[in-house]
């Protein structure tokens, strides 16, 4: 019995020393021969904002229905490009490791771990940039704010859930990153994150009911609403006296993840022999 | 199992499922799915049913040709590969070897490289942090640990790849033909790495083409051959089983005489006979093809791993040439070599060159001859040796008395 405790230590422990590693050299490798290196993480999302602020508050001051507008965009960003980072960066990572599947036995999740925790990493950093906007542009924070860590959990499952399953279908059908590339332009589009959701609503009810489902949907626009604006539409204000609905986003990233991690692990073991 | 036992692999076989037109796009899928009958497949038996124990502490050596299997039986044994049957159990940590330096990132430094490849053998942070210092002491590339991988020589990578390597605290290892790469010093490294392995008796699993490790280090050695496990038995036998492999080749090409052979064809080796005794005698019966001035005729031994055991010709050991030498002429020339080699298979290679420095003939496999001893050592050669000793002293011995 002790032994098998062991034994379940040993293997989690490998796999911590592992992603540690993998995670440090691919940061390392990142910024490389750059001369500001590291700070790159800061700069990229704060130029973001910085054009996003020019783009829709100075030059094209649209909708005006939405407070803290260049706020609003950049988290929809800042979380659709996490998710962006995590599935488009997953699902050629187990092929790009197939020099070290061919000579060493190790967790083949880790490979996929390394580069969602890469992903958080920057999703942090990203925060950072985030929260001195939020609080340059004057945004009332309310307790509701907590509510973003277990929107973030939610985003965190979504998508390592869909690397796993891309990755190991990936390993047979190298159509798949095309493919992928392909939906994730449309689901940048079928997910309110430049335009408002709020205003889709007015016109075709249906529509924006429709649209919120798709779990991103969901994820930002309660993330806006418990950050940034309290008046935006999320898939309560939309099926108002119908709480169950939120089941339905939340109940397909469970099922996506279930699905992607078991369809990964029955892969995984045959990776060696055909990534 | 039983406790002594390491490894215990019972009736593993892998197939591999090459489909003669590989599907790897989601359109080739679809269209398999219409037209299954097109749909070849070849299976590739890569190893059938072996079985096979290892004892704690043992050195067990795997041989085989080429593409015989040996290699994804390692790997199967690693993990790397799961066996289509039969199943393998494992008692202690396994530690691979397939190659060296697993994980090596060229673009990091030598100093970062160590800490990732330690990564992959187990090692925490914490740990690498302890034994570092040893680690590059033992690599003897001090002063260039900041430097990127990149920019290391590859022996300087292997270097710094072994000494982490020897680090790694495993019950059993698996070693693939680390020792095929470095020069004469890394070789040694290597060597009393092994026996230092050997002494602390740790399981080792060796797959290897190096026939004299095999017969120094190797208790049991295993040969595999066309997917299958040929023989078992200890390492002396299996060497030898294993070299005979190639001997019945080596004779063959001697016979067909597609061996590797040019010269220009003035003098021609037309008939190569090997007897072996007491002497190991090499008749060549030549023909002269146009006018020689002067021929010198040289014979070289090689052993089954290619290495020359003994090589003259006939003014290294103040034997005439022949002169004047006519278009048609025949000429046999008798060699004898006193039989002071080792039990193995070894090949013959006859040379004709001429006082210009023209090479007339010179025929690479030109015959082969097999000893068999039971006084078997592990050098090449064995040489009538005989030893006496005379020794002065003071004080009288007991057998002085008597």
């Amino acid at each position: 019995m002790s032994t098998n405790v062991k034994r379940i230590m040993q293997r989690y422990r490998y796999s911590v020393i592992l992603l540690r590693q993998l995670v440090k050299t691919d940061f390392k490798l990142r910024y490389q021969g750059s001369f500001l290196g590291y700070l790159w993480s800061l700069l990229r999302p704060l130029f973001m904002f910085v054009i996003l602020y020019l783009v829709f508050t100075v030059f094209l001051p649209t909708s005006k229905d939405i407070p803290h507008k260049a706020v609003y965009l950049f988290l929809g960003i800042v979380l659709w490009n996490y998710f962006g980072e995590v599935t488009t960066g997953s699902v050629g990572a187990i092929l790009g490791k197939g020099d070290l599947l061919r000579k060493i036995n190790f967790p083949k999740y880790v490979v996929i771990l390394a580069v969602t925790a890469s992903a958080v990493i920057n999703l942090l950093l990203n925060s950072i940039i985030v929260a001195i906007f939020m609080i340059f542009n004057h945004v009332s924070i309310s307790w509701n704010a907590f509510l973003i860590i277990p929107l973030l959990g939610e985003l965190l499952v979504l998508a390592i859930g869909l690397s796993f399953f891309l990755s190991a279908l990936f390993v047979r059908f190298r159509d798949v990153s095309y493919i992928w590339d392909v939906l994730m332009q449309a689901g940048f589009y079928a997910t309110p994150i430049l335009y408002s959701l709020t205003q889709i609503a007015t016109v075709h009810h249906k529509v924006a009911q429709a649209l919120i489902l798709n779990p991103m949907a969901q994820i930002i626009q309660d993330a806006r609403y418990v950050l940034v604006t309290p008046t935006n539409a999320t898939i309560h204000t939309l099926y108002v006296g119908k709480a169950w609905v939120w089941s339905v986003p939340v109940g397909l990233t469970v099922l996506i993840a279930v699905v992607g991690s078991l369809y990964f692990r029955s892969r995984s073991k045959s990776f060696a022999e055909e990534a | 199992m039983p406790d002594d036992i390491a490894i215990k692999v019972s009736g593993v076989s892998k197939n591999f499922v090459l489909p003669h037109e590989r599907v790897s796009s989601i359109k080739g899928a679809f269209t398999n799915l219409y037209k299954k009958k097109d749909r070849t497949t070849e299976t590739q038996h890569a190893l059938r049913d072996i079985d096979f124990e290892v004892k704690k502490g043992e050195f067990f050596g795997i041989v085989g040709r080429n593409g015989s299997g040996k290699s994804t039986l390692l790997k199967i044994l690693a993990g790397i590969y799961q066996p289509t049957l039969g199943q393998i159990r494992t008692q202690g940590k396994l530690v691979p070897f397939i190659e060296l330096g697993v994980g090596f990132n060229p673009e990091l430094t030598g100093r970062e490289n160590v800490y990732l490849n330690g990564a992959m053998l187990g090692f925490s942070e914490k740990e690498v942090d302890a034994m570092y210092d040893d680690i590059v002491e033992f690599a003897e590339l001090e002063r260039f640990m900041d430097q990127k991988l990149k920019n290391y020589s590859s022996g300087m990578q292997v270097r710094l790849a072994f000494s982490l390597a020897t680090r790694s605290e495993a019950d059993i290892l698996l070693v693939d033909e680390v020792l095929a790469v470095g020069d004469a010093d890394f070789q040694r490294k290597c060597f009393s790495y092994f026996k230092k392995l050997k002494a602390d008796k740790k399981t080792v699993i060796f797959v290897t083409h190096d026939m004299n490790a095999v017969r120094e280090y190797c208790d049991r050695a295993m040969l595999i051959d066309k997917s299958e496990v040929q023989k078992m038995g200890s390492a002396q036998d299996i060497a030898r089983e294993y070299a005979l492999l190639f001997m019945d080749k080596a004779s063959d090409h001697a016979k067909k005489g597609d061996g590797k052979r040019w010269g220009n064809g003035d003098a021609k080796v037309e008939k190569v006979t090997v007897k072996v005794g007491k002497e190991i005698g090499v008749d060549l019966d030549i023909a002269i093809e146009r006018p020689v001035g002067r021929l010198i005729y040289g014979l070289h031994i090689m052993s089954e791993d290619s290495v020359e055991v003994t090589a003259m010709n006939n003014r290294m050991i103040q034997a005439p040439d022949v002169a004047d030498l006519k278009a048609g002429d025949k000429l046999t020339v008798h060699w004898k070599v006193l039989n002071v080699f080792n039990d193995g298979n070894y090949t013959v290679m006859v040379t004709l060159i001429d006082d210009l420095a023209n090479t007339l003939d010179w025929f690479v496999r030109a015959g082969s001859f097999q000893v068999r001893r039971t006084d078997r050592s592990t050098t090449a050669i064995l040489p009538p040796i005989s030893v006496s000793y005379s020794l002065k002293g003071k004080h009288k011995r007991n057998d002085d008395e008597s």
